[in-house]
């Protein structure tokens, strides 16, 4: 049966039918049409179903305020709980009708999203005659002017009433080259300083759009001026078994008659609180909506609608109200119960139009901090107090600012006839949320009676529609239930988002590769080409292990730790960070940052340095080395090289802006491949045949300018390993040149790449400790076994360093801290787990709380061990070498023996080889 | 998401920023003469004003240059210090 006039709906074209499925069927609807105005054109009234009652539920309202009328759209890339009075049809959209509850889209979502940003002296939020006006307004200046319209175009829902004046308006506005007009744009948040953001609704409607059309846009737009043209949102009034398909708002029901051409009823009753109603009810007589009866709950309407009214054969029945509904065998309205004169009157109807009134739009004013009042002129909430930083002005006008035709008797504040009603529970204040009158009162009993207590208590106004229809009623009958004043209830709190924003949207194209940069060496292609496993260590994508054919990691990781103690090894350490330092007061600097004593330090060596935080925690571990008199190169671990920046930044320039230092990353600049074993010295005479790599001329902790094969190199005799090691810096270009050479002129020697996962086992064996790995911030270059990195001389001549002070709390110097200790197997076999806590051997762990001595940092399996080595920070753990504890991971213990850190080589005698 | 006047750069997105407290808190000339707990006021002790606020930024995604800026806790209105 079809609802749909014979003519009338100017947002609707009836040259272009369009079909959609809903469930499957197909409905018949033109372009222009929402799926709310196509499924009332279809006469399905029934959309949706209640989320816990499962009661039948029908279209309310004609936008952002419905409460019922969500739907799943699963053509497209889908989505879940979309509005049926906000979605556009056209042809090959299908949707699922709803319950109160959508489901995300499990397939991929291959569409396209993006963010803009922009900037305005105005924007303007809201297309209607007051958005129009004050865009034209603010324009005339040349100033740049946004203006965002949640609608198809601009005009606002006053189209027709305001005539050609508006249309001109609107094509003068269009033309403007200083105004950016938005439409199908909605403004969900109004944040500090101006900020808007909002959702650009780009393709949906046109599914023919190419595939690079994003199809939905985050605008970011900075303001120095919002004006807030929001309009209004028709509130209902509420009674038993308000919530049948057919109860629908009287100002809703007229637009759907006027702009899209649509009957909601053929049968009605309409029931206001204000004139807007009333006029309603003359656009539903006039496009022959059979009203039975017109009820105001006032006692006095102005004479001329009601005059107006009768020239339809309708009498305006002043006082009156619904005392409730019955249900046909659809499920749908079939009857009204009316009050009248002290008597209930049936009336056989499809349509109960009804309206409380208007509440004014606010959430975005309340956003930006505006604070709102009650006004009886107006029946609702207006903006009150404007947002306190002046300096960001946020205006509100029109119909949002509460503006009353001058025509106009005042509306009542009227929200539920009878709130002792026995048949509270069928008396829906949230229909999303199924929730009641007997849910409020209820909440009352509770004791509560602020709005912000009830709306959590209930979960009223918390459903997709955060209570832009029922909000303000509730209010309105939580005064009821406390005999208060509305104004004394106030209003919830709006918080952003206005309207649901997809994840999808704010990603935008920061997803996949994009989400996060990857950070590759200048080697990387040769590890691709390698076929390696890549582990992620921050950003960087570094070789996790190099293994043979059919090894797994166990096998490969053997076999390279192997090959580094007893021959030689090369990885790709380029991604540690490195800083340049240059300046007179460099090595002064550093003092203060580091812990140990660089100022010394001469031209061709290296030093290793830990940093600490002003609180005397470890921050960051590296080598430096000094390249000049006035240059030094530091480095950081991995993570940490723009955290270290950061940080010699800030020291430098706010606290000792005297120092002549500064600071440049240098990272990605060098590309380096550490040669580590007791051949690898070998290796490096081979490349370097005019360097004397002997230990006199080039000893540990010293760098040496070379020519390696034919390329410019530094030579760092460092070791991270514990065994003879160099590492040779190139400039990046030559990365993967510097890689092909070391490998050839390894291949005499069995050179054998490794990854990260043996660079981390051949350290632990050294006991030395990961920077974030095995420390967390609480721990002082002492637990770490670590004091020798303190400068003797420093501490003597009582020089002060970053976190010197802090060391000599008492706290910092209890001998029970957690210190760092090696921990094997007691069987010599169980694996230990990285995060297992530590507690006495044999603890009950089922007697809660069972005390935690310390924790495992780190655990490999070690062939240089001989078993299973763990690094642990272990309450005095200094002090408990060669006692056993309990590793316990998920309630599973593992028997372990505390051991030095240093299990391998704790003389040093290896890395001379 | 504010809009912080870096004096270098201008106006720009809060997200470019990094906070660094509140001003005016140096770094002591001479720790090792402060006590336990003159020092645990330097480290750990700040004021938490609710209102104007004097306070540390640097324009970390920008110039890299720290500044000092007024701003007010409440209403986040800025101003940049005379
Ligand atoms: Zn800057």
């Amino acid at each position: 049966m079809s609802r749909r006039l014979p003519h009338g709906g100017d947002l609707v074209d009836r040259d272009r039918p369009v079909t959609v499925l809903v469930d499957g069927d197909p409905v018949a609807a033109y372009a222009g049409d929402t799926l709310a105005s196509a499924l009332l054109a279809a006469g399905r009234r029934q959309v949706a179903a209640g989320t816990y009652t499962g009661r039948p539920r029908g279209v309310v309202g004609l936008g952002a305020e419905e409460p019922n009328a969500f739907v799943q759209v699963v053509s497209g890339p889908g989505e879940p709980m979309v509005r049926a009075t906000e979605l556009e049809v056209h042809d090959g959209l299908a949707v699922q009708r709803l319950a109160g509850r959508g489901r995300l889209p499990l397939g991929e979502d291959d569409t396209r999203y993006d963010h803009r940003w922009t900037h305005a002296e105005v924007l303007v939020v809201g297309g209607g005659a007051a958005g129009v006006d004050a865009a034209l307004e603010a324009a005339r200046d040349g100033g740049r002017v946004v203006l965002a319209d949640d609608q198809v175009s601009l005009g606002g829902w006053s189209v027709g009433a305001l005539g050609p004046d508006l249309d001109e308006q609107v094509a003068r506005l269009e033309t403007l080259p200083n105004v950016r007009v938005l439409p199908r744009t909605t403004v969900v948040g109004l944040y500090d300083h101006g900020q808007a953001v909002a959702v650009e609704r780009r393709t949906d409607h046109r599914p023919d759009a190419p595939a690079h059309v994003a199809r939905r846009r985050l605008w970011h737009v900075r303001a120095a001026e919002v004006v807030v043209a929001t309009g209004a949102h028709e509130r209902p009034l509420v009674f038993p078994d308000n919530d049948r398909p057919g109860v629908v708002l009287a100002g809703a029901a007229a637009q759907y008659v006027r702009r899209f051409g649509v009957l909601p009823g053929e049968r009605a009753v309409v029931w206001t609180a204000h004139d807007g109603g009333l006029r309603a009810a003359l656009d539903l007589a006039a496009a022959g909506v059979e009203l039975v009866a017109v009820l105001d709950v006032r006692d006095e309407v102005a004479p001329g609608l009601a005059a107006e009214l009768a020239t339809h054969g309708v009498t305006v029945r002043t006082g009156a109200e619904v005392r409730g509904t019955d249900a046909g065998p659809d499920g749908a309205l079939a009857r009204v119960h009316v009050r009248h004169d002290g008597t209930i009157v049936t009336h056989d109807v499809d349509l109960l139009a009804v309206s409380g009134g208007l509440n004014p739009a606010v959430m975005l004013f309340s956003q930006a901090g505006g604070r709102t009042r009650w006004s009886d002129d107006v029946a609702g909430f207006v903006p009150d107090v404007p947002p306190p930083d002046a300096a960001h002005p946020v205006r509100v006008v029109g119909a949002a600012a509460g503006g009353l035709r001058d025509d106009e008797l005042p509306p009542a504040a009227w929200f539920v006839g009878d709130v002792d009603s026995q048949e509270a529970e069928r008396v829906f204040l949230d229909p999303q949320r199924d929730a009641t009158l007997a849910d409020l009162r209820r909440a009352h009993g509770a004791g509560l009676t602020s709005v912000e207590h009830v709306k959590r208590y209930t979960t009223i106004g918390t459903a997709a529609d955060q209570g832009r229809g029922f909000g303000v009623l509730t209010v309105g009958v939580l005064a009821q239930v406390l005999a208060r004043p509305v104004g004394e209830v106030g209003t919830t709190t709006y918080r952003p988002p206005y309207a649901p924003v997809s994840f999808a949207l704010l990603a935008g194209r920061d997803r996949d590769a994009l989400s996060d940069p990857v950070r590759v060496t200048a080697i990387h292609d040769r590890h691709v080409a390698d076929g390696v496993p890549f582990e992620d260590v921050g950003q960087w994508r570094r070789p996790w292990y190099v293994p043979h054919q059919g090894e797994d990691l166990a096998a490969s990781v053997r076999r390279e730790c192997a090959a580094v103690r007893t021959g030689v090894g090369m990885m790709d350490a380029s991604t540690l960070g490195k800083i340049v330092c240059r300046g007179a007061d460099v090595g002064r600097f550093l003092d203060r940052v580091y812990t140990g004593l660089f100022s010394t330090l001469k031209v061709g060596s290296i030093r290793y340095g830990v940093m600490c935080g002003p609180d005397g925690m470890v921050v960051d571990d590296g080598t430096v080395a000094r390249i000049g008199e006035d240059e030094w190169l530091v480095t950081t671990t991995t993570g940490n090289a723009a955290a270290v920046l950061d940080s010699l930044e800030e020291w430098a320039m706010t606290e000792w802006p005297e120092l002549d230092v500064a600071f440049t990353s240098v990272t990605d600049q060098w590309a380096v491949v550490a040669v580590a074993g007791p051949r690898s010295r070998d290796v490096l005479a081979a490349l370097a045949p005019d360097l004397d790599v002997s230990n006199e001329a080039f000893g540990f902790m010293q760098w040496r300018d070379a020519v390696v094969g034919t390329l410019p190199a530094r030579v760092m005799r460092i070791s991270f390993s514990g065994e003879l090691a160099y590492e040779i810096d190139v400039p990046a270009w030559y990365g993967a040149a510097l890689w092909d050479a070391v490998r050839r002129a390894g291949e005499p020697f069995g050179i054998t790449a490794y990854g990260t996962e043996t660079m981390h086992v051949l350290r632990a064996e050294k006991g030395f400790p990961i920077v974030g790995q095995d420390t967390d911030g609480t721990v002082t270059p002492g637990d770490l076994g670590m004091g020798w990195a303190i400068s003797p001389r420093k501490v003597r001549e009582g020089a002060d360093f970053v976190g010197a002070r802090s060391l000599q709390r008492a706290d910092a110097v209890r001998p029970d801290r957690r210190q760092l200790v090696g921990l094997v197997p007691t069987d010599g076999s169980s694996a230990i787990v990285e995060g297992a806590q530590l507690v006495a051997a044999g603890a009950d762990l089922t007697d809660l709380p069972v005390p935690m001595l310390g924790h495992v940092t780190s655990a490999y399996d070690s062939v240089t061990v001989g078993s299973p080595f763990a690094l642990a920070l272990l309450e005095s753990g200094r002090t408990r070498h060669g006692e056993e504890l309990d590793a316990v991971d998920s309630l599973v213990p593992v028997r372990v023996r505390v051991v030095d850190p240093v299990p391998y080589d704790p003389e040093g005698a290896r890395r001379d080889g | 998401m504010m809009s912080l006047p870096c004096p270098h750069c201008g106006p720009r997105d809060e997200t470019e920023f990094g906070y660094g407290g509140q001003a005016g808190v140096a770094y002591p000339a001479r720790p090792g003469d402060l006590d336990d707990r003159a020092w645990a006021e330097y480290l750990f002790v700040r004021d938490n004003p609710r209102g104007w606020s004097t306070e540390r930024w640097v324009h970390r995604a920008g110039c890299r240059q720290w500044f000092v800026l007024r701003r007010h806790t409440v209403t986040h209105e800025i101003e940049s210090p005379a």
